[in-house]
Order: structure tokens, then sequence, then C-alpha cells
């Protein structure tokens, strides 16, 4: 019995490294399996729509007939389960934690048409489309970019209209 | 004697990490009744299951507590592979029941932590949560999240954990317990810790029966009830299993029940990782559960005793899923400790049943 049985354990930590990291300086360090965000390889996507069809939150959009695969980010609860279920396996969890977005709108990714369908005319990105790129990580965007000068003007657009100070922030954020 | 008043106590209170409220009938600061009230976080997930197939309802399962979010996942799976009548094989069953005993120490770890905070020991607290933080680093390295991790499916495991691995685990662990036994003298053996927790909130043996109490709740009243003496899965190769049970019934006995089983699951998940055989980790699962078929499965969450049972229709979609959390179980228990306390043991006498009410009302 006796108070302060904490005492040696409360005074030893004095003398010890802290156990938090002062973070964003410092950051831990990720593990390779970590369940950050799904990524999508777009060339070999054929769009059979199964990770839309197992989402259990609904959050992945695969559109046949526009071309396009889409998720939001804000509604995915990073299960892997599209991952497992992809028969091209051309998605993947990558283990980077999704970036922060000021609006809630789902990512849209255009997938290049298969050779059978490239007679086709490929659909132009819309403006509207082309403002969720807009939103997203640029190493991100790059695969399923179709139109960047579209992308960048928009968000050039975009920075113009905001206060410098953020403005410089969101371009050193985006690595412009 | 002085005049009845009542003292409403949560849902929003320091002392409580979820929403339940108290009505406390107190008469000079003495309880002499308390009506326990939840429906504050109720998500009809149990609903949910008419819309999600069974495989993607397993994500739902495990998403219905973030502390026994492993254990439900689990449980979920065990229940539908029963309904289904899949046997999944032994390297699954090994790595399900190492990643369980990891969350119940993680889970235990959480809730000294919280008891610290309860009677005021705010080093105490901060020491326990760093400890806990090592054992969420397993998780993130094994399954790539904290506090839910999405590694189970139904026929087994999404993940596995390679020798050097399950080396880490133990190496890890046995590093932590030299600091966790400091922690536990504090919490056993300090004079402050103890007057404020002996004798408090006692519940006898007989009473705990009748009350049906589950977990280290009724442990601590010398009931030596554990699902995992049933020897289910991975459990049954144990070479020894025995409850931890302490016949205090007070809040000091529930604190020793959850100490000491720390230091169990510790023992569990090394010999395990010792016993561990190679092979596969999941087998395929087809079809859909039968028509009219049913199962029922139980599992030693952190908290007790979690009851199980599905239906199916013959469809991806099953009829019926239904949980008995161990929380609604000790719910009663609960009521009963609180009357006749002092009021400001209200607090501890709530924590040390440690309530999960996301569990409860699901």
């Amino acid at each position: 019995m006796g108070a302060f049985k904490l005492g040696n354990m409360t005074f030893g930590s004095l003398f010890k490294k802290p156990e938090t990291v002062k973070y964003p300086v410092e950051k831990k360090p990720q593990p390779e399996g970590l369940k950050g965000l799904i990524a999508i390889d777009v060339n070999n996507c054929i769009l059979c729509g199964m990770c839309d069809r197992s989402c259990p939150t609904d959050c992945i959009t695969v559109d046949k007939a526009e071309s396009y695969w889409s998720i939001d980010r804000f509604a995915c609860i990073q299960c892997n389960y599209c991952v497992t279920v992809c028969p091209k396996g051309c998605l993947s969890m990558r283990p980077d934690y999704a970036p922060a977005g000021a609006t809630r709108q789902a990512l849209r990714f255009d997938v290049p048409k298969q050779e059978k369908a490239a007679k086709k005319e490929t659909p132009k990105a819309e403006p509207k489309q082309a403002e969720a790129k807009a939103e997203k990580a640029p190493e991100e965007s790059k695969p399923a970019c179709a139109s960047a000068d579209v992308r960048d003007e928009v968000l050039e657009a975009k920075l113009a209209g905001m206060d410098p100070e953020k403005a410089s922030k969101v371009r050193a954020a985006l690595g412009l | 004697m002085g005049k009845k008043s009542v003292i409403p106590f949560g849902p929003q209170h320091p002392v409580l990490p979820e929403p339940l409220h108290l009505d406390l009938v107190v008469e000079d600061e003495v309880v002499i009744e308390a009506t326990p009230q939840i429906g504050f976080v109720h998500r009809g997930l149990e609903r949910l299951v008419q819309t999600r197939d069974y495989n993607q309802f397993i994500y739902v399962a495990e998403r219905i507590c973030g502390i026994c979010a492993f254990g439900h996942s689990m449980g979920y799976a065990e229940t539908i592979e029963r309904l289904m009548g899949v046997e999944i094989p032994k390297r699954a069953e090994y790595l399900r029941v190492i990643w369980h005993e990891l969350s119940r120490v993680h889970s235990h770890i959480l809730w000294l932590g919280l008891a610290a905070d309860a009677f005021g020991h705010e080093a105490l607290f901060m020491h326990c949560w760093r400890l806990r933080e090592r054992v969420l680093d397993l998780f993130e390295k094994t399954t790539g999240g904290r506090v839910i991790f999405s590694v189970v499916k139904v026929g087994g495991v999404q993940r596995d954990i390679d020798a050097s691995m399950l080396n880490q685990f133990v190496s890890v662990l046995e590093g932590i317990m030299g600091e966790y036994q400091q922690i536990c003298r504090a919490f056993l053996e300090d004079s402050s810790v103890r007057n404020r927790t002996s004798g408090v909130g006692v519940i006898s043996t007989e009473r705990a029966l009748d009350l049906s109490m589950v977990g280290p709740f009724a442990r601590a009243s010398n009931v030596p009830y554990d699902v995992r003496s049933l020897g289910n899965g991975a459990y049954g190769d144990l070479s020894d299993f025995q409850p931890i049970v302490s016949s205090n019934c007070d809040c000091y006995a529930r604190m020793e029940v959850r100490a000491a089983e720390v230091i169990q699951s510790i023992a569990i998940i090394k010999e395990l990782a010792a016993k561990i055989p190679a092979g596969d980790i999941a087998v395929p699962v087809k079809g859909a559960p039968a028509v009219d078929s049913e199962a029922c499965n139980v599992v030693e969450q952190p908290r007790g005793e979690c009851y199980y049972y599905a239906k199916g229709n013959g469809t991806k979609y099953l009829d019926r899923m239904r949980m008995r959390t161990p929380t609604s179980q000790n719910l009663a228990g609960m009521a009963v400790a609180l009357n006749g306390c002092d009021i400001a043991d209200v607090n501890m006498i709530v924590l040390t049943i440690d309530p999960c009410i996301s569990c409860t009302e699901r």
C-alpha cells in the first residue's frame, strides 16, 4: 500500500524522448499496407461495374456509356472490398491518406475506350468534370486526365479569385 | 431523512465516452434508484442487413463499435460460415484469434486509462494510452487500419501475418510488459486508487447470476463464465485456459480482472504465434444461405459475451441479423450496483461496466 506508485514512471518520463511527433514538420512513417485511398489504373479498367455493385457505401460510380469511373472520397470507408472483387486488378489501395477537400465532390476518372470502341469519339471533359479534377491531388489525376490544360485553366481561375495568401498555400500544397 | 430529488446524469458527461442517460433518484447524497435510458446513437444497422449482401455487411458489422470492431467482424463472419456450412483454414482461425486478443489488449488498456481519468489520475490515464498506442501500431502494420481493420472476410481473413511480424508482435508485447506491470501496480496497490474503488458498487455472485451479467463485470463478481473456455476456433488449441475471476465483487475487482486479462491475452498471443500452422488463409465462399437456414454464435468480446443470430432466405441478402451485445446484458447490473452508492461514486460504477452504448443500440 501507499500512494505515488506511479512516481517512478512519471519521474522517468521527464528524461525520455517525447512520445509524440511534431506534426506536420515530422510525420510518423506510414506502413506499407496502410489503407489510405483507392487508386485506379484507368488503362486496365474495363468498366465492368463490379466495384460499383460491391461497394457497401455506394461511393463508386461506373458509367460505361460515358466511359468514366468516379469515387466519392468522403463516402469511401477504405474497406478494400472493391480491390478484392476487381477482375482486372486495376484498383489498388494506396498507403497515403486522401488529401483534404473543401467541397464534397466525386472524383471522376476518364477511362480510355477499348480498341473495339476506339472508333467512337471519346467524350471531352466537361467543365464540371474538369472542376472535379481540380480538387484532387495532381499525381492522382495524371493517369486519368484527358484534358490537363482545361484543368490547369480552371485551377488558375479559382486561385485568382482567392485570397493571395490562401492561394499561395494551395499552390504549395499542389506543388505548382 | 432528506428530500428526494432527481439528478440527470448524461447523455453528455465528462466520464462517458458514449451517450447514456441516467435518472438518479438521490436522497442525502445517496442514490436510491437509477434508471438508465439509451437511444441516442441508434443507427438501425440490423435493418441494413436486408439491403447489403452478406459480404458487404461485414464492413457494416465492424462499424457497430469502434473498440470491439474486430470482435464484431469475426463474430459475424463465423455466424455466416456456420449458416453456409463453410469450414475455414486453421491458419485463418489462428490469425483471427491473435487479432482478437490483441484488440482485447487495446480495449482493456483503453478502459484502464478511462478508469484512471474517472477517478482523477491524469498521469495514469496518459501512461495507459501511451502503451495502447504501441498495440495500435501493430494493428496498423498488419491490417492497414488502427481501429477499423476490415481484415476479416467470410471464409477466412484478407491478410496474412508473416513469421517476422508475429515475432515482432511478441517482442512488442513483451516490451510493454515492464511498463504495464508498473501501471498495474499503480492501479492495484496505490492507496489513493484503492480507497476510491474498494467496496464501491458491490454485486454478489448470486445477484450477478440473477442479472445475467457477462464479461469482466460478471467475472469480478466471481462468475467463472468466459466464452473462450468453450474452445471455439483456435481457442480449442490452447494448452490451458482458465477464466480470470475475483471474489471482491466491487469496482476494485473489476479493475483487477481487466488488468489480469491483458496479461492473459498477451500469453494467448504468444502461445498461438508459436503454434500457428502454415497454409491458406481463406477459402472461396460461393452461393447464398439456404431458405430458412438459421445459425447462432457466441464470441467473448472485450466487454463480455456477444450473441449473434442470422437467418438466410435463399438470396445473398440475409433475412435477419441479430446481435445481443455485452453492455445490454450489463446495464441491469449497473442499475443495481448504483442503488445505495454515493453520488460521487456514480461515475466510477458506470465506468466499471465498460459501457459500450454504440454496441447496445446498433
